[in-house]
């Protein structure tokens, strides 16, 4: 069955959580997130869930890993201000490989700086502000459908690899209102994977793969969860090098062995591509309005839109970027995912940057001229 | 001595001992106090949930075989929250001390006991940060010398059993660790009681409070104690110059309130016609 609305990106993303079976919201009211949290304290009760108001983010983060070791698919949504007081919870969700959703909608910064305006501020927040080594998945949509189905995806990509995942978008993707066409037969729910019951079970077992299966609390396991370096038991040991060793590969490599599977971007128009221009989120509107526009002028300029930043698709990146001459990072921010690019092609490709920060959307037009002065240089 | 000890042998995660605790420590003892209250209030041991934070006393839940949950410092409440909500069956029980509950979950203590969700919180209030090697804390008696208060300590400390009566919880009580018959009876209450439910547990850390405040023996820490001790109903009609270094022991709060967990499910029915859904991650198909 498919179905049509005429949607907010906050409230389409709501809709999403639900869709993918999040029963569990907690948060903390803050601009320009907080529509995700008023839609869901409405809906969750609908299907049987729970929404609560937290004190702060701090406890949003605490509540939501509460409710996941609970047995409940949760979430909670906030933006720059409030991620950066969730990180400390954060690291802990790498470390007892909670499954979570993680909304940030980001909005001018640093600090409270511009509460209604969008920005791409928060990309390296995602990738380092937790302390430590951890590898994060980040998706981000540029459409109010994308924001639907993304959301679904973050659930399932949490479940699947038992980690917390971002979901990366700005102000102007939360509050913009579009069409989107919600087709059940194309939502995959990934469910939560439940270990056998046996009396050599060992809650975090080294597996080939990375990722062991989760009990619930109450399911009759005794699991210990600690955010200390644990053994295969979940029992604390703190001072042999070699557990710390093993745990944060592990812990690391569930995700970076997976990468290829994990990242995913789209790209029209880089086969035969002298430029190249890569965006995520909001301003790829902007960058397929100025491609097309372009190229009607003769000019080979083709597209990459990085949908998945963490883990940053290195793979496709440089594959689709072979033979340009020039590529081109649009964001909104004074340069964060560029400098992930720029390492990665500088010995292949001139880089360069096209920042805006302010609040708006780089217009078309904007980047045309970047596409110039890039070529010309 | 070694039968007594072994009497609550089987609730505990034998493979983990030798516990971390310094000799003359109470947090055995409270733990001994609260196995004996589960077994007093009839209480299933396979239902039980335990959370606790960072520090000496939130080690306790890792020593006990249930499902445990040891998280970020001061912040246990917050996840002993969604875990509460998101399957209301189980018995959750907080572990926590001073500075966990007190200082940097200062906040989320007063907000849990507002939304009197039914929680069972021991705090083991030993007046000292000991896992970091006893700086002063926000219960820190005036006066005391601590790492961090070479010159004595200049703070007033807080009234835990009092704040948190005073935000609202459905019960809340304090003893010490030399009063373990009403420190049982009082852990079952807690248990009992739908709602928040807060036991604030004066204890003893020879260690660094004692060593830093010439009790030099956990005997003599105990002694101190207990003379200082006033029962609730008498320091009500004492004056505040009567009450100076005295310990008020008993109940702050016993009352009947809404709970937040019947609240919600409440929300729940009304709205999807069904109760809360419990272990929904497991499923496919929403």
């Amino acid at each position: 069955m498919a179905e049509e609305f005429f949607i907010q990106g906050n409230e389409a993303c709501a809709k999403g959580a639900i869709a993918a079976g999040c029963r569990f919201f907690a948060g903390y009211p803050i601009t320009p997130s907080t529509e995700i949290a008023e839609t869901l304290a409405k809906d969750l009760p609908k299907v049987g869930g729970s929404f609560v108001q937290m004190e702060d983010e701090i406890a949003s983060m605490g509540a939501i890993i509460g409710a996941s070791w609970g047995g409940t698919k949760a979430m909670t949504a906030t933006s720059g201000p409030g991620l950066s007081l969730m990180q400390e919870n954060i690291g802990y969700a790498f470390m007892t490989e909670t499954p979570l959703v993680i909304v940030d909608v980001q909005r001018g910064s640093p600090s409270t700086a511009q509460p209604t305006m969008g920005a791409q501020g928060d990309m390296m927040q995602a990738r380092w502000g937790s302390h430590g080594d951890y590898e994060p998945i980040a998706l981000s949509p540029s459409s109010v459908e994308e924001f639907f189905y993304f959301t679904i995806k973050a659930f399932n990509l949490a479940e699947e690899y038992r980690v917390p995942v971002f979901l990366m978008t700005d102000e102007t993707m939360g509050h913009m209102r579009e069409k989107m066409h919600i087709d059940e037969s194309k939502i995959n729910i990934v469910p939560r994977k439940r270990p056998e019951l046996t009396d050599d079970y060992l809650p975090y077992k080294y597996v080939e793969d990375g990722t062991t299966p989760m009990p619930a609390f109450g399911d009759g396991f005794n699991i210990h969860v600690t955010g200390l370096t644990h053994d295969e038991r979940g029992y604390p040991d703190t001072n042999d090098p070699d557990a710390h060793d093993r745990l944060v590969q592990r812990l690391c490599n569930k995700v970076l062995n997976n990468r290829d599977k994990i990242s995913s971007v789209f790209s029209q128009f880089c086969d035969d591509a002298d430029t190249i221009i890569i965006s995520y989120g909001s301003p790829t509107r902007a960058v397929i309005e100025a491609v097309l526009k372009i190229r009607k002028e003769g000019k080979k300029v083709g597209y990459i839109k990085i949908d998945t930043p963490w883990p940053f698709p290195e793979k496709q990146i440089l594959e689709l970027t072979e033979g340009a001459k020039h590529v081109i990072v649009v964001e909104m921010n004074l340069g964060q995912m560029y400098y992930e690019v720029d390492r990665l092609l500088k010995l292949q490709t001139r880089v360069h940057f096209m920042g805006k920060i302010g609040g708006l959307l780089p217009t078309p037009d904007e980047i045309i001229s970047g596409i110039k002065r890039a070529e010309g240089e | 001595m070694a039968e007594k000890n072994s009497k609550y042998l089987s609730y505990m995660r034998e493979e983990r001992l030798p516990h971390i605790f310094c000799p003359g420590c109470s947090n055995g003892s409270v733990m001994s106090a609260f196995l004996e209250a589960m077994e007093k209030a009839e209480m299933d041991f396979d239902n039980i949930a335990m959370v606790s934070g960072i520090g000496c006393s939130s080690r306790i839940p890792g020593y006990i075989k249930c499902d445990s949950l040891h998280t970020t410092h001061g912040r246990a409440l917050t996840f002993a929250t969604g875990l509460k909500i998101a399957n209301k069956g189980l018995d959750v029980v907080v572990f926590s001390g001073d500075g966990d509950a007190a200082s940097i979950g200062g906040n989320h203590l007063i907000h849990a006991a507002r939304r009197n969700l039914d929680l069972t919180v021991i705090c083991i209030n030993n007046n000292i940060y000991g896992m970091t090697g006893g700086q002063v804390s926000p219960t820190s008696p005036k006066g005391i010398v601590a790492t961090t208060a070479p010159y004595g300590n200049y703070d007033t400390p807080f009234n835990l059993a009092e704040v948190v009566a005073a935000a609202g919880a459905s019960y809340s009580a304090r003893w010490t660790i030399t009063e373990m018959e009403n420190l049982v009876l009082s852990i079952k209450a807690a248990l009992k009681t739908p709602g928040f439910s807060f036991v604030e547990v004066v204890s003893l850390c020879p260690t660094y409070f004692g060593r830093k405040n010439k009790l030099r023996t956990p005997t003599a820490m105990a002694a101190v104690m207990r003379a200082n001790t006033v029962f609730k109903s008498a320091a009500d009609r004492m004056s505040e110059k009567e009450l100076k270094d005295k310990i008020v022991v008993g109940e702050f709060a016993n009352k009947h309130r809404d709970e937040l967990s019947d609240v919600l499910e409440k929300f729940s029915v009304e709205n999807s016609g069904d109760k809360t859904v419990v272990n929904s991650a497991y499923e496919t198909e929403f």
